[in-house]
């Protein structure tokens, strides 16, 4: 039970709103006070709710406890890389140098931003063999539109308008189609193959003068590293198209592979992802555009270039832009953790990351494929996808084994993901985590399998240790309630 | 189990003539496309008074993490939707054959019914899938 | 490029071991030996020969103490806000901060969460998400708010998108006084699609059957009120939707979008909690009516009940996301920005409904008693007439350009350079962060410098 009411998660701010209580002091007007305007422009109510400082702490204090978090807990959420977040990248982010700096101040005057953001396309660049790097986008998915968006203006320049097509494989994350679409693309899937790699026939045989390109995740969402990647690109290059990268997966590439070298003409990274920026309960994220020479001159704006004669870094707009994709130039307070993350790493540190996340994956998948069917039994890039099928034969299901994961102190893999694997359990342990973290995971997994023969009814009715049961999800969606609303 | 007085499509819809000489019919979704879909949460359904194609696209039903579209079995013009569906989709699991039918058409081809399959040839159609 | 660092052994033995990562040699030759493999290059060899383990040039790895260092370095090579008097403003806003908005975001329990997909091991994060979708809703005063946006401009270009949707028209109007960078984005997101903008006379916007949406901004780009009730009408009497950026400071004192039938309202949200940050990041707030939820961009948090019976916040509505809808979702979006919408949350809720009025209302009068000692200036005017709340036009004798590099001598910074739009116009911005000292000195030298 909560010590006290001001601690109580049930009641939420409105819940507890007094009036007369405030949480901030403000200054009192130094100026002579102002004639007012009309009215009837002014507001007469606002429904904000009155609660004191220490009230709104020890709320949102409370909240804060109900979460599952890197910081508390392992948190093996396959395709996501949830990987530990440095706290001085942080620090470095919250300078005042660079918290509170105005994004339309003279370059004059923010020359320390712009020198990190051009070393940082710098690094980018160098790690992905695609030199032409824009900081502009937001999350993963803003990067996609932008690159979507550059493959259309580099065909249309071109005069090939016609090309409306782009091939995307089944295993891919939902943004990558709904991405397309938003850049006005028709999407064509793609077949995986026996090994789980994409069906190369299947893409010859949509290659033709009408597809744009592909969108291609390396390694894919099974986790695997597709050994033809080579042959796929040059089959969408020899169609005229171009391939985009989807750089969700780097943390199994880094130092290893570029996807410039492999025939890639454009990519994102997340930087939430593979450069340990703290992903916030779902944002904020970056997703910076690497393009290769044919895509450069797309690139969205603004990017931050060098002056040729000592006048400093300034922010520009490539040639032929697809033009801003937000308010302002990215998400700069990431782009600092993500810096700091590189610098503090080097070529070797960065190197290091892959090899041990891939390591690590393997490990747990070697540990685990006795107990949880493995449909693709190759070695695994930085994730390995799980089947729950024979648990499933056994009446509990993938989502009731992740959900009686919680109860042993661990985060859910992701589920029934990608959609090619029945039941699917996608671990990814990430470098940041201890062997012996692996091995009592690893533990509890095996003894979830076991309960499932014992007492399937305690796996069935999972979580019971959390602060809620199973939610109603079918309730919430049938009955939307979506905001708070004043007692009738 | 699924009932001899309708046919069925091979997206799982039913239709069901009301009535021969006013053309009226009423169409819904199979127990085993309930079954597959889970919880019910949303039917996006046509207008009354659009038109709706031989197996062509009439809506679309969503689970809480599925949306799937929904094929008009026959042509005809709609004339009522099902109401009780709009705050309780769930009927449409609880009694798929029933009271959670989706709309009520006047069939523009009657014809249309002879190329559907009867409950005999649907129950062996789903078997062949699972 | 040539930074310092040099790749420093970390271990006595000459072998490098990032502190970030716990595996020792030792650790790694164990886990190996259970895969019957040798090295860690063995666990590479589906990547083709000739690309694997290409060169890869990167300065360092640095010490976290020299990285505090290269970084206070740059930092310094940056003017931040409260260095001097500010008056910069144009969508990306100097407001005070409650100390507990970083306290709170910074608990790694908020910090280090993934989007809360596991309801049950997320409900801190979902429970916020409902009370920020609350406070945007009541800004608005609008029905149904989303869990937020990238920013300001990317929530309102998706709000265009959305319009041409529900109307099924290809066509956005773009009010004249509306941000040239939200005008750009909004013609980026529309490109790939064939959505046509226009732009029209926010005076007497003209908006015809093929429109979707009328977008308007309020304030507008240079500070002013508009008369949304014309710009409402202009848009329905052509069932067009009216779509409206506005600023959740300005909601401190101005009547809500909401109440003028606005059927989309977006805004930026970084004058809510969270610092200028050069742009980013920030947070897109994005409300519109219950009619048109099911094609909504973006999460939304509802509540419903767990197995037992108690209350408990889940994602809903997903089928509209790209996870599950793929191509015809409603929008590609996926990572928001929660962090920020947390931030906006709590500054929200310790302001409180006096606090944002105060806020507000310090705003305009510090912004009306500048503008007034300015107008009194020999050579200076306020060209533009109307209502405005904390920012304002102001026309220069001469380029804006150079009274701003004159300004920022005395360590002023000044106003954005629209004399594009205005003959030596210059916007100003005066927030409750400029003391009346700094209004005076920026009087002062501007009447210098002219």
């Amino acid at each position: 039970m909560p010590a006290s009411p001001a601690r109580d998660t049930s009641r939420l701010l409105m819940d507890r709103s007094e009036p007369g209580r405030v949480g901030a002091v403000l200054p009192p007007c130094d100026v002579p006070a102002q004639p007012l305007p009309d009215s009837a422009l002014l507001r007469d109510r606002l429904d904000l709710p009155e609660v004191s400082e220490p009230e709104v702490v020890q709320y949102f204090t409370a909240l804060s406890q109900l979460n599952f978090s890197i910081d508390t807990n392992f948190y093996p959420l396959g395709s996501c890389t949830m990987k530990y977040n440095p706290k001085v990248n942080d620090e470095m982010a919250f300078l005042p140098g660079m918290a509170n700096i105005h994004p339309l101040q003279s370059s004059q005057v923010s020359q320390g931003a712009l020198e990190l953001l051009y070393r940082l396309q710098g690094f980018l660049g160098e790690i992905t063999g695609l030199e032409n790097v824009s900081l502009a986008t937001m999350a993963g998915a803003h990067g996609e539109l932008a690159g979507m968006l550059m493959i259309r203006a580099y065909h249309q320049a071109r005069g090939d308008a016609g090309r409306k097509k782009v091939a995307i494989p089944d295993s891919a994350h939902g943004t990558n189609p709904a991405s397309a679409a938003m850049a006005g693309f028709d999407v064509v899937d793609i077949p995986s193959d026996k090994d789980g790699s994409i069906d190369l026939e299947a893409l010859r045989a949509a290659a033709g003068p009408d597809l744009a390109g592909a969108m291609i995740t390396l390694p894919s969402t099974l986790g695997l590293f597709n050994p033809n990647i080579v042959e796929v690109c040059q089959a969408v290059h020899q169609a005229g198209g171009l391939v985009y990268g989807d750089g969700a997966n780097m943390n199994a590439l880094l130092g290893r592979a570029k996807l410039g070298d492999l025939g890639f003409d454009v990519a994102h990274l997340n930087l939430h992802k593979t450069f340990s920026t703290p992903h916030g309960g779902g944002g904020p994220g970056a997703g910076p555009v690497c393009a290769g020479p044919a895509l450069r001159d797309y690139l969205p704006s603004p990017v931050v270039a060098q002056g040729d004669d000592g006048s400093g870094y300034t922010l520009s707009g490539p040639p032929c832009s697809i033009g801003r994709m937000g308010g302002f130039h990215g998400n700069f307070g990431v782009l600092v953790r993500a810096y700091t993350y590189i610098r503090t790493l080097g070529a070797e540190g960065v190197k290091a990351i892959s090899g041990n996340a891939v390591l690590n994956a393997n490990y747990l998948m070697q540990a685990l494929k006795d107990t949880y069917h493995l449909p693709y039994d190759r070695v695994c890039m930085h994730e390995a996808v799980f089947s729950a099928d024979w648990q499933k034969a056994r009446g509990v299901s993938g989502l009731e084994i992740a959900k009686r994961l919680l109860d042993y102190g661990f985060h859910a893999p992701t589920m029934y993901f990608p959609l090619i694997v029945h039941e699917a359990l996608m671990i990814e342990p990430t470098e940041s985590e201890t062997r012996q973290t692996l091995d009592s995971f690893i533990e509890a997994l095996k003894r979830i399998d076991e309960e499932i023969s014992s007492d399937p009814e305690t796996v069935r009715q999972a979580p019971h240790s959390t602060p809620v049961a199973r939610l109603d999800e079918a309730l919430a969606a049938r009955q939307p309630d979506l905001r708070w609303k004043p007692k009738a | 189990m699924n009932p001899d007085d309708r046919k069925y499509t091979e997206e799982h819809e039913w239709v069901k003539l009301e009535d021969a000489d006013s053309r009226q019919a009423l169409v819904g979704i199979t127990d085993f496309a309930q079954e597959q879909l889970g919880d019910i949460v949303y039917f996006e359904l046509p207008e009354p008074g659009s038109t709706v194609a031989h197996l062509g696209k009439m809506g679309e039903v969503e689970s809480v993490k599925s949306v799937s579209d929904l094929f008009s079995p026959v042509s005809g013009e709609v004339v009522e939707v099902n109401a009780a569906l709009t705050d309780n989709p769930e009927v449409a699991n609880n009694d798929p054959f029933g009271d959670g039918w989706l709309v009520r058409l006047v069939m523009s081809d009657p014809a249309e019914l002879d190329g559907l399959m009867t409950a005999a040839d649907y129950e062996s159609y789903i078997s062949g899938l699972s | 490029m040539t930074l310092p660092g040099q790749a420093q052994p970390r271990l006595s033995d000459g072998a490098f071991q990032s502190h970030y990562i716990p595996n020792t040699p030792a650790d790694q030759a164990d886990m190996l030996s259970t895969l019957g493999l040798s090295s860690l290059d063995d666990l590479f060899q589906d990547i083709p020969k000739g690309h694997r383990n290409p060169p890869l040039n990167l300065p360092g790895p640095l010490s976290e103490l020299e990285i505090q260092q290269e970084l206070g370095s740059l930092a310094s090579r940056n003017r931040p806000l409260g260095s001097g008097p500010s008056f910069l403003g144009a969508g990306a806003y100097h407001h005070f901060i409650p100390s507990i908005v970083k306290a709170l975001v910074t608990r790694g329990e908020f910090l280090t969460a993934y989007t809360p997909y596991q309801a049950e091991a997320s409900q801190g994060t979902l429970q916020v998400i409902f009370e920020f979708q609350t406070m945007v809703c009541n800004l608005y005063d609008m029905e149904v708010a989303n869990a937020g946006m990238y920013d300001g401009a990317t929530s309102l270009a998706e709000a265009a998108l959305m319009a041409c949707r529900v109307t099924r028209r290809e066509k956005v109007a773009l009010a004249d006084t509306l941000s040239p960078a939200y005008r750009q984005v909004i013609q980026t997101y529309c490109q790939g699609q064939d959505i046509q903008t226009t732009t029209v006379s926010a005076a007497a916007p003209d908006v015809d059957e093929a429109t979707a949406c009328l977008v308007a901004q309020y304030p507008n780009h240079f500070g002013y009120v508009e008369d949304l009730v014309s710009h409402a009408a202009a848009a329905h009497n052509k069932k067009a939707l009216f779509v409206v950026s506005a600023d959740p400071t300005a909601m401190g004192m101005f009547r809500a979008p909401g109440q003028y039938g606005a059927d989309i309202v977006t805004g930026e949200g970084q004058p809510l909690g969270i610092p200028p940050s050069f742009g980013g990041p920030y947070v897109g707030l994005f409300a519109t009516r219950q009619q048109y939820v099911r094609q909504m961009p973006s999460r939304l948090a509802g509540r419903t009940v767990d197995r037992l019976g108690n209350p408990g916040y889940v994602l809903t509505l997903q089928t509209r996301e790209q996870h599950i809808r793929r191509e015809r979702a409603t929008s590609n979006i996926c990572t928001n920005e929660a962090l920020y919408a947390l931030a906006s949350t709590v500054y929200l809720a310790a302001l409180g409904k006096q606090g944002l009025r105060q806020v507000a209302e310090l705003c305009y009068h510090k912004a009306h008693y500048a503008a007034s000692r300015i107008a009194g200036l020999p050579g200076y005017s306020l060209p533009v007439s109307g209502t405005f709340f904390q920012e304002f036009v102001v026309q220069c004798p001469v380029a804006p350009a150079e009274v701003n590099r004159r300004l920022l001598e005395r360590n002023i910074l000044g106003g954005l350079d629209v004399s594009d739009a205005v003959p030596n116009g210059m916007l100003l911005c005066v927030t409750e962060m400029c003391s009346r000292q700094d209004i005076d000195a920026l009087v002062d030298a501007l009447g210098e410098i002219g």
